[in-house]
């Protein structure tokens, strides 16, 4: 029987631990580059929005927009549970398991979740009610496993919790334009208040769910639309 | 029409899971390029979906009795198991599978539709049969609505669209499309 002897691992004679002047940061792979606080933050809500240029966390964005308070109320529960979870996954990424990190990850999001749940339901018991099944459903919105495995997971707390509060906040926003489109044609309401009077007949198709595909197909060709602008009048310069 | 038919057919068509109810959104806009890819993950949700919904109900009836408050924690971890096993499954027996659905393969563990399901069978107290054929009924709807889309796309891709609605734009116009066309079953049911 032959046993393999493991290379001694190759350490850098100058790496010796408890050494001061301590040695450069560790690298990790895949890291993401040095940036300030505000640009970790900035990113989440314009660049890398979640939904309008990721396209992640797509059912919530669909499912609770039909009125301005229900998409509000999901986009703060999800900034909460990024955060933490950012936070938490950061904290523990030295210590986690390369093997088991995806079930750690989920772990931590699905302690975030049932805070965010009964903390929801003790304090607005109707909102938990409308949004139902939703809350616990943030487990499964791809963007939180995202962040934790590409962000979190690499850097520092600090940066992990301003990755978090920005991809929260853009969902937020995000998930607010499109439920305020939503509710003010289909109900002629904002946040319940009769905004078109009563005079205004309710395009009843945007509470359905087909008008959240429409909608967010809407918003998107919207975007590419300005892009496209941007894009010409830059050749027309360039000329 | 009997209560297990009932159940059958609304999560197909009335509440389709996918199309109503907006669950499993990722994998519906992710791998619906191709449709012979997309049948395929809708079958391998529907595997899942089955082995979720005995566990769910074998957790709902034995183990989550006095702790409702662990009930996502303790599904998640059942999904993700599920979710490993199928995959070994796939990358053993069906290689080529495997490739073509890359990452949206391990990712069912992060689709709603799996959670939705557990969640929903749990608040409407489903017993063990009643489960199953929902469970059943969700799989197909979910490859329904995949196979639908992606022979929706594949059609566009030889169409001549403005450059602007050329990406995600247009494909979430026909999803709508698709779902109010899916809306015409909503009275079925109601005598």
């Amino acid at each position: 029987m032959t046993t393999t002897v493991a290379p001694a691992p190759a350490t850098a004679p100058d790496l010796i631990p408890g050494a001061w002047p301590p040695a450069a940061p560790e690298f990790v792979p895949g890291a993401p580059p040095p940036a300030t606080l505000w640009a970790d933050t900035w990113r989440g809500i314009a660049k890398e929005n979640p939904v309008l240029v990721q396209m992640l966390g797509m059912c919530p964005t669909m499912a609770v927009t039909n009125v301005l308070a229900n998409g509000i109320a999901m986009g703060v529960a999800t900034t909460f549970v990024l955060v933490g979870s950012g936070l938490f996954v950061s904290l523990l990424r030295k210590y986690i398991a390369h093997e088991v990190r995806i079930t750690s990850y989920i772990l931590i999001i699905a302690t975030f979740v049932t805070l965010a749940d009964l903390l929801l339901a003790a304090s607005f018991p109707e909102i938990s009610k409308a949004l139902g099944p939703f809350i616990p459903l943030i487990v499964a919105n791809c963007l939180l496993l995202g962040r934790a495995e590409a962000f979190a997971a690499k850097v520092g707390p600090v940066r992990a919790v301003a990755d978090g509060m920005g991809m929260g906040l853009g969902f937020t926003l995000s998930l607010a334009a499109m439920s305020a489109v939503r509710e003010l044609l289909g109900r002629g309401s904002l946040l319940g208040f009769d905004i078109l009077g009563p005079r205004w007949e309710p395009w009843v198709f945007m509470v359905l769910p087909a008008g959240g595909f429409f909608t967010l197909g809407l918003l998107l060709i919207t975007a590419a639309w300005i892009d496209e602008l941007r894009r010409k009048r830059r050749m027309v310069v360039a000329k | 029409m009997s209560n297990l038919a009932w159940i059958f057919v609304s999560t197909l068509l009335v509440n389709n899971f996918t199309l109503v109810m907006f669950l499993g959104l990722c994998s519906f806009f992710g791998v619906t390029a191709k449709i012979e890819t997309a049948w395929r993950l809708g079958l391998a949700n529907t595997f899942v979906l089955i082995i979720t919904a005995v566990s769910a109900w074998i957790l709902n009836t034995y183990v989550l009795t006095h702790t409702p408050y662990l009930r996502t924690i303790a599904f998640i971890v059942v999904i993700a198991s599920a979710v490993q096993i199928v995959e070994m499954g796939v990358k053993k027996y069906l290689p080529v599978l495997f490739r073509q659905l890359g990452i949206y393969l391990p990712l069912i563990t992060t689709n709603c539709a799996i959670l939705g399901l557990a969640l929903f069978q749990t608040s409407r107290h489903y017993t063990f049969i009643e489960g199953l054929v929902f469970a059943l009924g969700a799989g197909f709807g979910l490859t329904l609505a995949l196979s639908l889309l992606a022979s929706i796309r594949e059609r566009m891709e030889v169409a001549d669209v403005p450059v602007i609605a050329r990406r995600m734009g247009l494909v979430l116009v026909a999803a709508s499309c698709l779902s109010l066309a899916f809306m015409g079953f909503a009275g079925m049911g109601s005598q």
